[in-house]
């Protein structure tokens, strides 16, 4: 077990080195291969009108001159151990791990990142916490009651859930909700936990609701689809011929079974929100890592559109390792291979 | 559905009464058991043979009340140590499950739950039936999987089904099926997923355990080299229903229905000339809904001239020939032995 761990996180780092490289590659390589310039590169760091001599200093100061291969080094080596951008009198240092800074406001990457967590962490647990129950909850009623008006109303609602995207959801649910009615805050009013926590829970319980929903009705589907199959395995048979009841077998022996490829898909969908539940936030406007890279990419933000692009993954690498470990912890056959 | 008044408890340990087992679809009712009725004691093997779809499995899960509560619709009569089990609550039949009768499936690796070890699967199966502490039933569960032959049991009741070989998987599903000493055993397909080296021990160990447990026993398969080897006696389905039934020297040595014929004659045999060929049945096993007319054989069946065009407008009977012996056809009991001592039998023997 101990062996399966290691080799998972050894995989791990590898694939977000990977990653970076093929982030690299995207953002400095494919432009220099289609025929960019140093100097043009240079130009999108030092604003609209600048000097010949401002855009030569920007390709000293970023080294952007340098082969590419150099320059992927210091890009990697600015994530895992800092850079220091200092060329003469000026000062600039970017801990690791450094993305670079904003071209907006001239901040460094990383902590404007840090800043916007809160605000997706918050979105995405309350809400993977209230789709993963009812999600899960609604497939088993269903599957169990296969065919009758219940599973046929709760599949109708899910094929709803998961065929109407966000922007029109959560659009729908500010207009009745908080502009007609009035009970919940409209959008842009959220407030971080710290400073007032019944203002935070308001202003996500729209949220909250809207991008349960969507995966709600994805769940209440796979879960549905699972139990379903899982109801007619062989060893569910078994169970039943031993004698045990049958609230036994569903929870025991089916329930098991059904929820282990669950937890695989839930794990990947929490962390690719963590990088930035992108329609949510901007529907909502929660200043987000969603809204945060929307914003970048409308403002040509190069390095932060780079900065969020590296947190994402390395979300989903780290969702993608806890899934595999638990996965060996829930299913002794994985631990072979 | 219920009891037929008149009814009463038979001698027999096990006995069913024109058992039918039916499933409503939206294509039409697919009748898998059709008036099934057999007789079996205690310390005896039944053997039922048929190809798939002739409605061997459903009768066994029909028995275990796993149909129960489902779809189908369950009329006739089983009777099980003096008790109708048709007419008794899912409950009261769910309390049988296990311990009064027991089954061992076709593919040991899964039919047992692969997130579980062995081990607490077996303890499961007992302590559904007995108080007992976990302790107590894991000590029964070490020596369960001894007396079934599974080497250092104490150290394997922990190791998870994938981690056994398929022999040692099938032994470890007997131990499971025995660990409550049921009455009544019921082997479905006991031996088809396994390589034929442990096909031998493992009908050697059925054999050794039903004369411990001095339990009656259905085999249920395809195999009639199985039967051969371990049944009493032998009834032949077709169809859902019974075609021929008799003692396996009846079966083996005095066979009279075409359809039994063919069955030997599908079986491949080393003391048979290489030149020689098998003599397969022609066509597929019939639809259950739409069973065809008369005889549910004849489509399929060489001699279905002799009958005299009965065949195909009327339900042969299942009739006694000699000394227990049954047979469904409507040739008479004189031509069919006929065509058996001088076509069928001289070409299954070996020169």
């Amino acid at each position: 077990m101990v062996a399966f761990i290691v080799r998972r996180v050894i995989a791990a780092v590898l694939m977000l080195a990977v990653v970076s490289a093929a982030t690299f590659a995207i953002f400095f390589l494919i432009p220099r291969a289609l025929g960019q310039t140093p100097e043009g590169m240079a130009s999108r760091y030092v604003g609209r009108d600048a000097t010949p001599e401002a855009i030569q200093g920007a390709v000293k100061r970023l080294h952007l001159d340098d082969p590419l291969i150099v320059q992927y080094g210091r890009f990697a080596k600015g994530i895992v151990a800092g850079e220091d951008y200092s060329l003469g009198p000026r000062k600039a240092e970017c801990p690791a791990p450094c993305f670079g800074y904003s071209f907006n406001n001239n901040q460094p990457v990383w902590p404007t990142l840090l800043d916007r967590l809160p605000a997706t962490m918050s979105l995405a647990a309350g809400a993977a916490i209230l789709w993963l129950i009812a999600g899960v909850s609604i497939g088993i009623v269903s599957a169990l009651r296969r065919g009758t008006a219940l599973d046929r109303a709760a599949m109708t609602v899910a094929l709803a859930g998961v065929s109407l995207p966000i922007y029109f959801t959560g659009l729908v649910s500010l207009s009745v909700f908080a502009y007609t009615l009035g009970i919940f805050p409209g959008g842009g009013t959220y407030t971080s936990i710290s400073e007032n926590p019944i203002a935070w829970f308001q202003a996500l319980v729209l949220p909250w609701i809207t991008l349960a929903f969507l995966y709600a009705a994805l769940y209440a589907r796979l879960t549905r689809a699972g139990m379903l199959e899982t109801m007619g395995e062989d060893y569910i048979r078994t169970a039943r011929a031993k004698g045990l009841k049958e609230s036994t077998v569903v929870t025991k022996h089916a329930l098991r079974a059904t929820l282990t490829p669950i937890l695989t898909i839930f794990g990947l969908d929490v962390g690719l929100l963590l990088g930035g539940a992108v329609l949510t936030e901007s529907t909502f406007s929660i200043p987000g890592v969603g809204k945060l890279v929307i914003d970048a990419i409308r403002g040509n933000d190069l390095p932060v559109v780079l900065g969020v692009t590296m947190f994402a993954a390395f979300f989903i690498v780290l969702a993608n390792l806890i899934v595999d470990i638990l996965y060996a912890v829930v299913d002794p056959r994985v631990r072979l291979s | 559905m219920t009891t037929a008044p008149g009814s009463s408890a038979p001698d027999s340990f096990l006995e069913l009464r024109d058992l039918r087992i039916h499933f409503p679809t939206e294509d039409g009712v697919v009748k898998s058991v059709d008036g099934l009725s057999f007789k079996l004691d205690r310390g005896k093997t039944l053997g039922i043979v048929g190809e798939s779809g002739s409605g061997k499995s459903v009768t066994s899960l029909g028995i275990l009340g796993l149909h129960k509560g489902g779809r189908a619709k369950i009329s006739g009569e089983i009777w099980l140590d003096g008790e109708e089990l048709v007419g008794a609550s899912v409950d009261h039949v769910r309390t049988l499950r296990g311990k009064k009768m027991a089954m061992i499936f076709q593919d040991p690796l899964s039919s047992m739950h692969p997130y579980y070890t062995v081990g607490a699967q077996i303890i499961e199966a007992y302590r559904i039936h007995h108080k007992v502490s976990k302790q107590v039933a894991r000590k029964h569960a070490i020596d369960m999987l001894g007396r079934v032959g599974i080497p250092q049991p104490d150290k394997r009741v922990d190791s998870y089904p994938h981690e056994f070989s398929g022999g040692m998987r099938q032994r470890a599903m007997i131990a499971m099926a025995l660990s409550c000493d049921p009455e009544l055993l019921i082997a479905d397909e006991p031996t088809t997923a396994l390589d034929v080296t442990v096909q031998a021990q493992i009908l050697d160990l059925m054999l050794d355990l039903q004369r411990e447990f001095n339990s009656a026993l259905i085999v249920i398969t395809h195999d009639l080299g199985v039967v051969a080897e371990l049944s009493d006696d032998i009834l032949v389905m077709y169809g859902g229903r019974c075609v021929e039934y008799g003692s396996a020297e009846d079966i083996f040595y005095r066979p009279e229905h075409p359809y039994t014929w063919g069955l030997l004659g599908s079986m491949p045999r080393l003391d048979r000339e290489p030149t020689e060929r098998l003599m397969p049945i022609k066509g597929s096993p019939p639809s259950l809904i739409n069973v065809p007319t008369g005889c549910a054989f004849n489509p399929r069946c060489a001699y279905e001239g002799r009958t005299g065009g009965k065949a195909t407008t009327e339900v042969p009977q299942l009739a006694e020939t000699e000394g227990g012996h049954l047979v469904r056809c409507h040739m008479p009991p004189a031509e069919r032995r006929a065509i058996w001592e001088n076509e069928i039998k001289p070409m299954l023997e070996s020169t």
